[in-house]
C-alpha cells in the first residue's frame, strides 16, 4: 500500500497531513495543477434530496459558477463526480459505468450521509457507501449538507489537487 | 449453541412487553349509523357474501370472498360511483393467522366518502387482477407482487417493478430481514465485480451501534482530532486555511478575517 | 486511478436499436440532466413520434415501508422527511394526521399548533411549486427562469430555516403538534415574503404565459381526459387540470382549512398549460391563506402540543419538573406508545396531489404495517397511456408537467 493512495472502501484519506507525496512539485506540475482546480466541470449526478441542494449551490444565492465549475452531463466530459443522495443496489452498475466513462484525471466528492455511508437507510436496498464501489476522494457530511458545506468541499479538493503531481504514473489497464 | 431466530418475523421486536395490559381496539360503528354507506351496503350484500363490514373512522369496511373481487370492483365503479382506487396493496399476517390480508381504498368524488375492502389469502394463493376496472392498479399489483411474492392473475406485466429483476426475495415479507439476506447484502459487489471480489470489499458495516476498537482513545474528542491510529492529544485540531498559504495565483484569496457578514438578507 | 476490474459487459450487447418494422428503442436512462431523478423510460419511437413507453422505476428505493415495521412512530418520522424531499413539512404532516387519527387526538391538537401547521403546510407548497416551476421550465428551455425561482425558493427557506432549523429536510411537525413556536421575528419576515412575492409570480407569468414558445410547447401536450385520470388514480393538480374540481382541502377539511377562505382553480382545457396556469394560481392562493393565518395566530393561545400522556410526551418544563412527566417521557421515549388495535387511511392535499398513509396497528410500539399512497407512484403509471403519439421533445415537458419527485416514487 503506498503512500498517499486511495483503496476502496477502506478509508486511508488523511485530511490532516500534508498528502505525503515523494515527489516535489515543478512548476509545470502547478501551472497544470492550477488549472484543472480551477476549472472542475461536475458530472450531474444527483441522485435524492442531496441533489435539491446541490442545484441551490448551482442556483442563484450560492453561485457554483465562480469557481469555474460548469455541471455537464456528459461523463466524457466532466472531470468531478459529486455524487448527491442515496445511491441503490439497482442504481449500483450505472454509478460504476458512469465512472468508467469519466476520462483521467478524475475525482468523487461522495456529498451527504447516504452517498457516504449509506446514511439512516440502514435497509436491504441501499448500498452502505459510494466508496464500496468507487474511490472517494472528499466526504461531505450533512443530510442534506448544506450548500455552504459543498462549496467548502470544493475548496478542500481544489487545494489537494494543487498538492498532487500533475503527471500521475498511469498503471497498465488491464481490460476483463 | 446456535442463537435463536425466528425465522417467521425476522423484524425488531420492542424489548418490553407488559403482560397484563390489552390493548384497545378502535371502535368498530354499525353501518346503518351513516346512511349512505347504509345503502351501499344493502346494494352490495344483495350480490355477493360479505362476511363483516363496519365502519372504523369514518370509513367503511368490508371482509368479502377472495373470488368476488372483479365483479365487487364492478359494481362499486359502475353502480355505486367509486371511481378512484386510492390505494391497493397487502399486509403480512403470516406468523399469527397464516394469512395474507389484501386491502384496497376506494374514493367517491361525489359521494364524498371512502370505503376499505379487504380479504384474506394463503401463501400461494394468487388475487385477480383488476386492471379491467381500475388501470391504476396496474403498477399496484405489481408492486405488490414485488414485495410479496403475490401473483395476480391476468395482470398484462406481472414483473417486478421496484426491486431489480434479478433480485430474490420478497422484501416486505415479515421473515425478510431488515438488511437483507446473503444474495441482498452483496448484490452490488456480485454484478458489478464479481463473487471473488467480495474478500476485498468486505462486508457492509451494518451495525449502527459500532466503536472502532483501535480507535476508543480518540472517541468523542470533539474539536481535538487526530489522524486514524495515533495519540490522542489536546491540541484543538486545526482545520487548515481555505486556500494554501501564499495564496492562489489569480484567485481572490478568501480567509477566515476577510469574510463579511450580512446584518440582514438581501 | 488504475480500470478496477469488473463485469459489466457492455450495454449495447442486450439492446436492440431498430427492430424489423423499422421502430427504434431509446433508453431515456436513470441519470439524465433534467432535474426529476432516476427516471428510466423505455421508449419505442417511430421515427420521432412515441409509439410505446415502459417506465421503469425502482431506482431510489430505499425501503422505508420495512423501516416502519421496524421503529417506534416518532423515531419514523424524519423518515418521512426523504419522501417527497422538496416539501418535507407535508409529508410530516401526513403522517402525524395518519396517527393522529389512529389514537383520535385529532381533537385535542392546540389550536395555535394547527395555525402553525397551516402556516408551514402552505410556505412548503409554496416552496413546492416554485421547484416545480425551475425545473420545468429548465427542461423546457427557459433557462434562466430556473435561477429566479430558486432566489424566491431561497426567501421561503430562509423562514423555514428560522423555524426549524432546516432548510431541506424539516420534521417540523411531530404527533400531537408541533414542537417550536414560532421565533420572535417570523411573522415580520412572513409579512415582507408575503407582499412582495404577488409581484414575483407576476414576472414569472410575464415572461411565459404569453410566451409564443411557451405555448407552443405546452399546449396540445399531455392531453388527459377526466375518465383517463380517474381511471389511472391521478390526484392534485393533474385531475384538476382535466376538469375535476376535487381537492381534500376542501372536500374533507383537516386542521382548520374549513375557516379559511380560499379557492381552487380548476382548468378546462386538459392538457400542460392548463396545468401550468393552475400551479401559478395555487401560488396565489396559498398567499392568501398565508394572509389569513397571520391574525389567526396573534389571537391564538399558546399551547403546541396535544396533553395526551398515555400517547404524547409533555412540554420540556414539565419534563424538567415533573417526576412523572418525566417518567412518561422515557418510557415513550424508550419503549414508544402502544396505539390501539386497527387500521386507518388518511389523505391530505400535499402539493403533488393526494398523500395518504395506511397504518395497520397490532397495538405494538411498531406498526404492522404501513403503506405510503405517494402521488408521483400513480402519475408516473399514467406515462405508459401518456406519452405513446407525442415527439419525443414533448417528453421531456410532460414528465416535467407531471411533478414527479423520486423519493414518493419508490421510498
Amino acid at each position: 500500500m503506498e503512500e498517499g493512495s486511495i483503496r476502496m472502501a477502506q478509508h486511508q484519506v488523511r485530511y490532516l497531513q500534508d498528502g505525503g507525496l515523494p515527489v516535489a512539485l515543478t512548476t509545470v506540475d502547478k501551472l497544470v495543477q492550477w488549472g484543472r482546480s480551477n476549472s472542475l466541470w461536475p458530472l450531474t449526478y444527483g441522485l435524492a434530496c442531496c441533489a435539491i441542494e446541490m442545484m441551490a449551490t448551482g442556483a442563484s444565492r450560492y453561485d457554483f459558477d465562480r469557481f469555474g465549475t460548469i455541471f455537464r452531463a456528459s461523463p466524457r466530459q466532466a472531470d468531478v463526480m459529486v455524487v448527491a443522495g442515496t445511491l441503490t443496489k439497482k442504481h449500483a452498475q450505472f454509478l460504476k459505468r458512469l465512472y468508467d466513462q469519466m476520462t483521467e484525471p478524475k475525482w468523487v466528492i461522495s456529498m451527504g450521509s447516504c452517498a457516504n455511508t449509506g446514511g439512516m437507510f440502514n435497509t436491504y436496498a441501499t448500498v452502505q457507501g459510494v466508496d464500496r464501489i468507487i474511490p472517494v476522494d472528499i466526504y461531505l457530511p450533512g443530510c442534506a449538507p448544506r450548500p455552504e458545506t459543498l462549496q467548502y468541499a470544493l475548496m478542500m479538493l481544489q487545494k489537494k489537487i494543487r498538492r498532487e503531481s500533475a503527471f500521475q504514473k498511469l498503471k497498465p489497464k488491464r481490460l476483463v | 449453541m446456535r442463537a435463536y431466530s425466528n425465522k417467521k418475523n425476522a423484524q425488531a421486536k420492542p424489548y418490553f412487553t407488559d403482560r397484563f395490559y390489552t390493548v384497545p381496539q378502535i371502535p368498530k360503528e354499525d353501518v346503518s349509523s351513516d346512511e349512505i354507506f347504509a345503502a351501499d351496503l344493502e346494494l352490495l350484500s344483495s350480490k355477493f357474501e360479505i362476511s363483516d363490514s363496519f365502519i372504523q373512522r369514518g370509513q367503511l369496511v368490508m371482509i368479502i370472498k377472495p373470488s368476488d373481487i372483479v365483479a365487487f370492483m364492478k359494481v362499486l365503479k359502475d353502480e355505486l360511483e367509486y371511481t378512484f382506487l386510492s390505494e391497493m396493496s397487502a399486509s403480512d399476517f403470516l406468523e399469527k393467522d397464516g394469512e395474507f390480508e389484501i386491502f384496497y381504498q376506494m374514493l367517491s368524488l361525489k359521494k364524498r366518502k371512502r370505503l376499505r375492502v379487504k380479504y384474506r389469502i394463503t401463501q400461494g394463493d394468487a388475487v385477480d387482477t383488476i386492471t379491467d376496472v381500475f388501470k391504476s392498479a396496474d403498477w399496484a399489483e405489481r408492486e405488490m407482487y414485488d414485495m410479496f411474492g403475490i401473483v395476480a392473475n391476468n395482470h398484462p406485466y406481472m414483473k417486478r417493478l421496484i426491486m431489480p429483476d434479478d433480485w430474490s426475495g420478497h422484501p416486505l415479507l415479515k421473515s425478510y430481514p431488515l438488511i437483507g439476506d446473503e444474495a441482498g447484502q452483496w448484490y452490488e459487489i456480485d454484478t458489478i465485480f464479481g463473487k471473488e471480489y467480495r474478500e476485498v470489499v468486505g462486508p457492509e458495516i451494518r451495525d449502527t451501534k459500532r466503536v472502532d476498537p483501535k480507535d476508543t482513545k480518540n472517541f468523542a474528542r470533539v474539536g481535538h482530532e487526530v489522524g486514524y491510529g495515533e495519540k490522542p492529544s489536546n491540541k484543538p485540531t486545526d482545520f487548515g486555511e481555505f486556500q494554501e498559504e501564499g495564496g492562489v495565483p489569480l484567485i481572490t484569496r478568501f480567509t477566515k478575517d476577510n469574510q463579511k457578514t450580512l446584518s440582514r438578507r438581501k | 486511478m488504475q480500470q478496477t476490474p469488473n463485469r459489466l459487459s457492455p450495454f449495447y450487447e442486450n439492446l436492440v436499436f431498430e427492430r424489423d418494422d423499422n421502430m427504434m428503442i431509446v433508453n431515456f436512462g436513470p441519470q439524465h440532466p433534467s432535474a426529476h431523478g432516476q427516471l428510466r423510460l423505455i421508449l419505442e419511437l417511430d421515427g420521432e413520434q412515441v409509439v410505446k413507453a415502459v417506465p421503469d422505476v425502482g431506482y431510489l428505493h430505499r425501503g422505508m415501508e420495512k423501516m416502519a415495521e421496524n421503529m417506534i412512530y416518532n423515531e419514523y418520522l424524519p423518515t418521512t422527511d426523504r419522501m417527497d424531499y422538496i416539501a418535507a413539512a407535508s409529508n410530516n404532516y401526513g403522517f402525524a394526521l395518519a396517527v393522529e387519527r389512529l389514537l383520535d387526538i385529532e381533537k385535542e391538537i392546540p389550536r395555535r399548533a394547527e395555525i402553525i401547521r397551516v402556516m408551514l403546510l402552505e410556505l412548503n407548497r409554496i416552496i413546492s411549486h416554485l421547484f416545480w416551476l425551475a425545473t420545468h421550465a429548465l427542461d423546457v428551455g427557459a433557462m434562466s427562469v430556473f435561477l429566479f425561482c430558486f432566489r424566491e425558493r431561497e426567501f421561503a427557506m430562509d423562514l423555514m430555516e428560522d423555524y426549524c432549523g432546516a432548510r431541506l429536510t424539516h420534521s417540523a411537525i411531530r404527533i400531537g403538534g408541533v414542537p417550536l413556536d414560532l421565533p420572535s421575528d417570523f411573522i415580520d419576515n412572513l409579512y415582507a415574503f408575503i407582499t412582495k412575492f404577488p409581484n414575483d409570480i407576476k414576472d414569472y407569468e410575464g415572461l411565459l404565459t404569453e410566451n409564443r414558445i411557451w405555448k407552443m410547447r405546452l399546449e396540445e401536450v399531455g392531453n388527459l381526459t377526466p375518465e383517463d385520470a380517474l381511471n389511472w388514480g391521478c390526484s392534485g393538480v393533474t385531475l384538476r387540470g382535466s376538469g375535476v374540481a376535487w381537492d381534500i382541502r376542501k372536500e374533507e377539511p383537516y386542521s382548520i382549512y374549513d375557516e379559511l377562505d380560499f379557492e381552487v382553480p380548476v382548468a378546462d382545457k386538459n392538457d400542460s398549460y392548463g396545468r401550468y396556469k393552475l400551479y401559478m394560481e395555487e401560488m396565489r392562493q396559498s398567499v392568501k391563506i398565508l394572509h389569513q393565518t397571520i391574525p389567526l395566530y396573534k389571537e391564538s393561545e399558546p399551547g403546541l402540543m396535544a396533553k395526551v400522556p398515555q400517547y404524547v410526551s409533555a412540554t420540556k418544563e414539565e419534563i424538567m419538573t415533573d417526576n412523572f412527566a418525566l417518567m412518561q417521557h422515557f418510557v415513550l421515549v424508550t419503549q414508544g406508545m402502544r396505539p390501539p388495535v386497527g387500521e386507518v387511511y388518511a389523505a391530505t392535499e400535499s402539493p403533488k396531489g393526494e398523500l395518504g398513509f395506511y397504518i395497520n396497528s397490532q397495538g405494538e410500539p411498531y406498526p404492522h404495517r404501513l403503506k405510503v399512497r405517494a402521488p408521483s407512484f400513480w402519475h408516473t403509471s399514467l406515462l405508459q397511456h401518456m406519452l405513446p403519439g407525442h415527439y419525443l421533445a414533448d417528453v421531456v415537458t410532460i414528465i416535467g408537467n407531471l411533478n414527479i419527485v423520486f423519493g414518493e416514487i419508490d421510498r
